[in-house]
This record gives C-alpha cells, sequence and structure tokens, in this order.
C-alpha cells in the first residue's frame, strides 16, 4: 500500500514515441485506471511502473522511493496480465503460494496465506486444480490471489478481464472492486473498455497518442470532458461541428441551442457534443418551438430497457435518442419527428 | 473413424515388412549355431566378453551426461534468445542445424585440433560429450524449440518475475516442469543418437557400445547380430523407460476450458 508517481516518463521505440513526458500521480489506496484506445500508450506505462520496460527519461516513485532502477522482481508489485498465467505445472494453490515461496516465506505461513486468498476470490474448494482444469474466469481469480500472495505496494492489471465473456467479466470487475476495497492496496488498471473504466475506478486516466488528456473521477470523466477526444471516447455522443452563437451553435443550416455556447466568442469554430439521453422525442404537430429541431427516425437498436434511435436533421447530420423502449415505440423509422435537449446538456469544445 | 480398405492394409504390411524384417531376421541369425542348428549359444558367449558390460556402461554414461549437457547449456540460451534476443533466432536454426551438413570425420580433425586440455577431460570418455553435444544438437533444438513454442514464455516469466522470482528460479520452477513432454522427446533422441554413435568414439579411441559391436562384428558374426538385438532391446527400454517417466504426472499445456 503506498503512492505511486510516474514523473516525467518518455518512451519510444525506433523513434516512435509511445509516452511523452507523462506525469501521474495516485494516492494511497486509490484505484486508477488507464483508459485509451489500443496504442495509446497505457500498457507501456503500466510495464513501466512493473519495471519491465524501462523508461528513455523519467522516474518511477512508490511511496516516495525511486524504483526506477529495481528490477521487476525486487518491486513488490503483484500484477495479472491479459492472458492466461498461470503457472501449468501447479495447481492453484501452488500457483497462489509461489511468490511466498520463492520469498522464503515459511511453508506454513504459504499455505495459510495462499488458502485465505483462494477463499477471498472464492476458489477454496478449487485449491488443488491445475489450471486447464478451471475456466477462464477462475484462471484470473487465482491470477489475482497470486499476485496478491506477495503482499504488494502496488497492484498492477493489465487488462485482466478482456479475454472473458461478457457475463463472467461483469462479475469479476465488480469481485476486483470489492477485493481491492477490502485489501486497500493502491491499483493500476489498463482497459479500452469505457464501462469497465466508469465502473470500477476511483478515477479514469484517460489516455491518447501517449500523453494523458484527462484524470478526473468516472462522473467527471463523463459529464465534463475535457477535449474532443475524451468526450468522443466515453460513451456514445453525437459530433457536430459547426460555428457558435448567441447561446447556439450553427451547424450548416440549421441552429442548436446549447448554452455551452457562451463560454466562447461568437463565430468560433466548436463541436457540439449531444449524448443520447439528453435528447428527447415528441410529435411533430405543425408548430416548431424555438428549442426543438426536426429529425427523420431511422434505424432502431433495442437494448432491452432503452432503445437507441438514429436521427437524421434537415441538412444530413446524425444524432441519436435513447428513449425508454415503450416509448420509443411510438415514433416509427421513416416518420418525423420533433427532437429537444435541455439547453443545458451539450458539451460545447473548440475545434483544432 | 473410416475403416482401413484393402490398399492401406497392403501399405501397411509393406511397412511392417520393411521396419520388423531386418530385425526378424538378425533375431534368427543371431540364434543360429551352424548346420542347422539353433540356440543361444552366441549370446552366452557374448555375455562371458569381459568388456562388455563396461562398454554399455560408459555409453549409457556418455547418453546421460550429453543429454545433461544439453538441459543446462542448450534450454537457459533458447530461454533467453526467445525472451531477449528473438531476432538471433535464424542464427540459433543456422547453428543447429549446422551438424547435419558438417561430415563426422571433419568434426573429429576439428575438435582434436581445437581441445587439446583440461587434462581431466581429454584423458576420458567424457570427452565425447563435446561431439554428442553437437551430434544431438539438431535433434535436442528441434524438440525443445516445439516445447517452447507451446508455453507463453514471455508472459510465464513476467508473472515470475513480478513475484520476486529471478532467472535461475523461473527456469527451475517454471520453464524446465513445463518443457517436460519436450525434454523427453529430446532425451529419447540424444539417447539414441548416442548409444549408436560409432566414428568419433573409434577415432578417439574410446571403447563404447557401438565400437564394440563393430568390433565384435568383424570376427564373430552372429555374435554381433546378437549383441544388436540386445543393443536394439536395451535402446528400446530406455525409452520406453523415458516416455513413462515423462507420462506420469505430465503437464497438460492446454488453455482454459
Amino acid at each position: 500500500m503506498a503512492t505511486v508517481e510516474a514523473a516525467g516518463v518518455s518512451k519510444s521505440y525506433n523513434g516512435r514515441t509511445v509516452l511523452a513526458k507523462l506525469d501521474l500521480a495516485m494516492t494511497d489506496g486509490e484505484l486508477i485506471c488507464l483508459l485509451g484506445p489500443s496504442g495509446c500508450g497505457k500498457t507501456t506505462l503500466l510495464r513501466i511502473i512493473a519495471g519491465f520496460v524501462t523508461p528513455d527519461a523519467g522516474r518511477v516513485l512508490v511511496a516516495g522511493t525511486d524504483v526506477t532502477a529495481l528490477p521487476a522482481s525486487a518491486r513488490r508489485m503483484g500484477m495479472v496480465f491479459q492472458s492466461y498465467s498461470l503457472f501449468p505445472n501447479m495447481t492453484a494453490r501452488d500457483n497462489v503460494r509461489f511468490g511466498p515461496r520463492v520469498g522464503k516465506v515459511p511453508l506454513a505461513e504459504q499455505h495459510k496465506r495462499a488458502d485465505r486468498l483462494l477463499e477471498m476470490v472464492g476458489l477454496a474448494s478449487h485449491a488443488g486444480k491445475y489450471p486447464h482444469q478451471l475456466s477462464g474466469g477462475q484462471q484470473q481469480r487465482v491470477a489475482l490471489a497470486r499476485a496478491l500472495a506477495v503482499q504488494p505496494q502496488v497492484l498492477l492489471l493489465d487488462e485482466p478481464l478482456s479475454a472473458l465473456d461478457a457475463k463472467v467479466r461483469a462479475q469479476l470487475r465488480d469481485e476486483i472492486r470489492r477485493i481491492q476495497r477490502e485489501t486497500g492496496v493502491t491499483t493500476v488498471l489498463v482497459t479500452h473498455d469505457q464501462e469497465e473504466a466508469l465502473s470500477i475506478s476511483d478515477r479514469v486516466a484517460v489516455m491518447n497518442e501517449g500523453r494523458l488528456l484527462q484524470v478526473a473521477t468516472p462522473s467527471q470523466i463523463y459529464r465534463e470532458p475535457a477535449d474532443g477526444f475524451v468526450a468522443r471516447f466515453i460513451g456514445a455522443a453525437a459530433v457536430l461541428p459547426g460555428v457558435t452563437e448567441d447561446g447556439k451553435v450553427r451547424v450548416g443550416q440549421i441552429v442548436l441551442h446549447a448554452e455551452a455556447a457562451r463560454q466562447h466568442a461568437a463565430g468560433k469554430q466548436v463541436d457540439l457534443f449531444l449524448r443520447p439521453e439528453h435528447v428527447r422525442l415528441e410529435q411533430l404537430n405543425g408548430h416548431m418551438p424555438p428549442d426543438g429541431v426536426a429529425a427523420d427516425v431511422g434505424d432502431t437498436t433495442f437494448f432491452g430497457s432503452l432503445t437507441r434511435m438514429r436521427l437524421t436533421l434537415a441538412d444530413g447530420q446524425i444524432i441519436w435518442a435513447d428513449l425508454p423502449s415503450e416509448q420509443a415505440e411510438q415514433f416509427k423509422p421513416g416518420s418525423r419527428v420533433l427532437a429537444r435537449w435541455d439547453a443545458e446538456s451539450p458539451r460545447v469544445i473548440p475545434r483544432g | 473413424m473410416k475403416r482401413l480398405g484393402v490398399g492401406g492394409w497392403i501399405i501397411l504390411a509393406l511397412a511392417a515388412v520393411y521396419f520388423i524384417g531386418p530385425l526378424v531376421l538378425t533375431v534368427i541369425f543371431s540364434l543360429w549355431e551352424g548346420r542347422g542348428h539353433y540356440g543361444i549359444s552366441a549370446y552366452v558367449t557374448l555375455l562371458q566378453r569381459p568388456n562388455i558390460v563396461r562398454s554399455l556402461v560408459v555409453s549409457v554414461e556418455l547418453a546421460l551426461a550429453t543429454c545433461a549437457a544439453l538441459v543446462v547449456l542448450l534450454v537457459p540460451a533458447m530461454v533467453f534468445m526467445n525472451l531477449y534476443a528473438p531476432r538471433l533466432r535464424p542464427l540459433f536454426e543456422f547453428i543447429a542445424a549446422l551438424p547435419f551438413v558438417v561430415p563426422a570425420i571433419a568434426l573429429v580433425a576439428g575438435l582434436s585440433a581445437l581441445f587439446s586440455g583440461p587434462e581431466w577431460l581429454i584423458g576420458t570418455p567424457f570427452y565425447l560429450v563435446i561431439p554428442y553435444f553437437f551430434l544431438a544438437l539438431p535433434y535436442a533444438y528441434r524438440a525443445i524449440d516445439v516445447g517452447i513454442r507451446a508455453i507463453d514464455l514471455t508472459t510465464l516469466t513476467e508473472a515470475g518475475q513480478s513475484l520476486g522470482a529471478d532467472m535461475g528460479q523461473i527456469i527451475r520452477l517454471i520453464v524446465l516442469p513445463n518443457l517436460r513432454t519436450a525434454l523427453v522427446g529430446s532425451t529419447l533422441l540424444t539417447l539414441a543418437v548416442v548409444m549408436g554413435e560409432f566414428t568419433f568414439a573409434n577415432v578417439l579411441l574410446f571403447h563404447t557400445f557401438a565400437v564394440l559391436i563393430n568390433e565384435v562384428g568383424q570376427n564373430a558374426p552372429t555374435e554381433a547380430a546378437a549383441l544388436s538385438t540386445l543393443s536394439f532391446l536395451i535402446t528400446w527400454l530406455a525409452m520406453a523407460g523415458v516416455l513413462l517417466a515423462g507420462r506420469r504426472g505430465g503437464v497438460q499445456l492446454s488453455g482454459a476450458r
């Protein structure tokens, strides 16, 4: 349990910059997600913290101590890998007690620790099984127990759920969160799945092209994305390029109202971000209110309780609306409807 | 499964005749006592020869020492190449294939010129472990390479490192046990190569089993046939033993169900 800090960390491979002077500080006991598209440098950052990759510049500090020069085996960091990494020749229990074993912990204590951790991940009854006798989800649980068995200062999770199917993934996600809270170990989780990042983290660090774009709580990231990339990457949103007017954004010939446009000088090139859950639909009855816009209903996607509708505005721009499914049935594909939203809902972010 | 047709049976029978025929004939010849008599006198004389057990022991010892040298030198070298220098793979492949193209007699000449010491090594048959290492290299390399490709060496190594293990512990506790099947294969091939090797031992004047077979064959043909039969049995038993040892507690390398 410790604070972790990456200070001015840079890395490039064959002239291609993977991390560009990146700074990230984590508080003790925090769970932080490194989120970004593949190739954004999130895995490289994790591997630098773990000690598998040496940074070209910068330092890694754990509890205030510089560990940049320490090999991975001396860093006391538990790690769970994306691919199944259990030792195939050992039972679940032997896998879990491997760390204490090479760390010369007395045998009785090794077994005690292994049994306690296997119980914590709900696999006490599977202790004697070999990895090939366990399901993917069970293997990752054992891997988690194994990582915790060294009583790590920091827990590193490299896309631990990406090889699992959706249901197991959600279960194990909640379990990781529970165990992380129980043990209070500072944890870095790498993922490209924004839903996973938002649901599990204390803070999310959104990365792109080797840079940190925003580090904030999940709700801040969702509600107040720092820039266009974050807004686009987190959650579904329509992105409409336009020009600010007074409390509005002109997109082509149509004018969409957005209170946030007032934050910028009139005539500025901006992107307007509109989340589907903010869009309401009404039947068109000849009268067009000033805050509404006409839209043609296109394809719909049924998500159970919600239905997502694709809407085409007058000059071909696309927005989406998420409606409760029973309400969505009133709006037939091909019909023209009235789309409205609260003026406070859209985000307006300068372009460029 | 489809049943074997007539054509299939014919091919199988031909293959069986081709492989088993010489063996059966050797056994029959080893039992021939002249003038239509058959018996085990060739075996009796053979086993009464003073140096038979000694030469057999020497060959088995050499085979085991060669296997050990391969495990100690080749496995770590291949592990490090795969982990840290995968670009060297073509070079490894090339070196591993070299013994196939260099004639044994050239190897002997080179070896004697190159190694003139230390005294404790060149005076003993264990000197032969050096050329035998190279003779067995192509087979052992192939077998171990297949084994290493079957496991996720990088992830297993990094997992070991993150748990605090050093490279020695990783190789001993993780890599070797998971290469068991590959090591069994490499041991079998090495055994077969070393047990039958004649040129080096003969040129360097060491009395191995193969040299003995040749010697016996020059003046006592039925005894030589008996010796071949015995050597076949011994090698076969050794291989069966290694196979069984490898299978017991063997590791399954399949992924998650």
